[in-house]
């Protein structure tokens, strides 16, 4: 699916940059994305050292069993191929407790130690299991407290009350995060009666 | 709101200090683990580098071609009958493939409409309230190498979708 996405949309700009005479456009993205991509690893190397090396003394000192522990109850149904007390259930925690107030960076880290552990759990296998697909719904509709990015834009622009979206985006991620979970679970409702 | 904005303020520090000393407490080395799970954090940054570079020259391409303003032309009108208003389908669209395009996208529309119109609020909204499904979607299975993504990219797209219609319902209620 994804190499079918990623050449199509490579093509098709291909083709269409032939026929809107967009040519030179067009070399020059494909110096651009790369130069970006790489700029934004680079970028990254800082944010997951340091949150992986905090998270590294959280996890020796107990602290992501404890957090795992503590909403046991309704991570297992969102999770039900996750054993209760495995340390994917602590990075998928501490992963949604970083989104909820809008810790982008510090999610990142968390969200990729949690898929390292699933991935784990499905035997190292290269596809992805149903907990992956479950995790990575939740985590792009993930329910938002507070949008610092958003806020800090509006207060850029002079807004008279740059919070006043809290309350609306707040409403809108708890609607998509559910959304998400059914839409994940019809998927994988399909995927188990084809067999 | 004063909470919220102090809350986001507080969090990262008080946390740090919280985990520094519930370590201590415990008899954890913290300088010593801190450097090994560090270490990992390298490793991971260069491993995604490939799938980030293949991904974002192929979405460069689209844009920088044409092709994903010709798309959304024609995408609008179906659009618009819906009665959403026009100004933020891009945003819609390039949302779950670009943050930073998006990111742009928005402060586009705050700047010219006012932070505090309804388009300004929407957009908003519409920002906060979605992900960019393609980065996760790299990061997550690049870093740790998962090749056949099964349904993850449906899931996303449309929870994304969710996602945007939730935030044009919830604002057309308070603020339309």
């Amino acid at each position: 699916m994804v190499n079918y996405i990623w050449v199509f949309m490579t093509i098709i700009g291909l083709v269409f940059a032939a026929i809107n005479g967009t040519m030179s456009e067009v070399n020059e993205a494909v110096f651009k994305g790369a130069t970006e991509a790489v700029t934004l690893c680079i970028g990254l190397i800082s944010v997951l050292v340091f949150w992986l090396g905090m998270m590294r003394i959280a996890e020796t000192a107990g602290l992501l069993d404890k957090l795992s522990s503590l909403f046991r109850p309704f991570v297992t149904k969102l999770f039900p191929e996750v054993p209760a007390g495995h340390p994917a259930m602590g990075y998928i925690l501490s992963n949604m407790m970083a989104n909820m107030f809008g810790l982008g960076n510090a999610a990142t880290p968390l969200g990729i130690k949690a898929m390292e552990e699933l991935k784990r759990l499905n035997g190292g296998k290269d596809y992805a299991s149903r907990s992956m697909i479950t995790f990575l719904a939740i985590n792009t509709s993930s329910i938002t407290l507070i949008p610092t990015t958003v806020i800090a834009i509006r207060i850029t622009y002079d807004s008279a009350a740059p919070t006043s979206i809290v309350g609306p985006t707040l409403m809108a991620t708890c609607f998509s995060a559910v959304a998400a979970i059914l839409i994940d679970r019809y998927f994988h409702y399909r995927r188990s009666r084809k067999g | 709101m004063q909470i919220i904005s102090a809350v986001s303020l507080w969090f990262i520090p008080v946390l740090i200090g919280f985990i520094l000393i519930y370590g201590t407490l415990k008899k954890v080395p913290t300088y010593e683990t801190f450097v090994e799970g560090g270490k990992e954090g390298i490793k991971m940054a260069v491993s995604i580098i490939p799938f980030l570079v293949g991904m974002m020259v192929a979405i460069s391409v689209f844009r920088a071609s044409g092709a994903l303003d010709y798309m959304m032309e024609y995408i609008r009108p179906i659009i618009e009958k819906a009665g959403i208003p026009a100004e933020v389908i891009p945003l819609a669209i390039i949302r779950p493939i670009s943050g930073n395009a998006a990111l742009g996208m928005t402060s586009d529309l705050i700047s010219a409409h006012g932070p505090d119109s309804f388009i300004g609020i929407l957009a908003s909204t519409i920002q906060g309230s979605t992900d960019t499904t393609f980065y996760v979607l790299t990061v997550y299975f690049g870093a740790v190498g998962i090749k056949k993504m099964g349904d993850a990219l449906k899931v996303g797209l449309l929870a994304d979708l969710a996602g945007f219609a939730a935030a044009i319902i919830v604002v057309t209620i308070l603020f339309g």
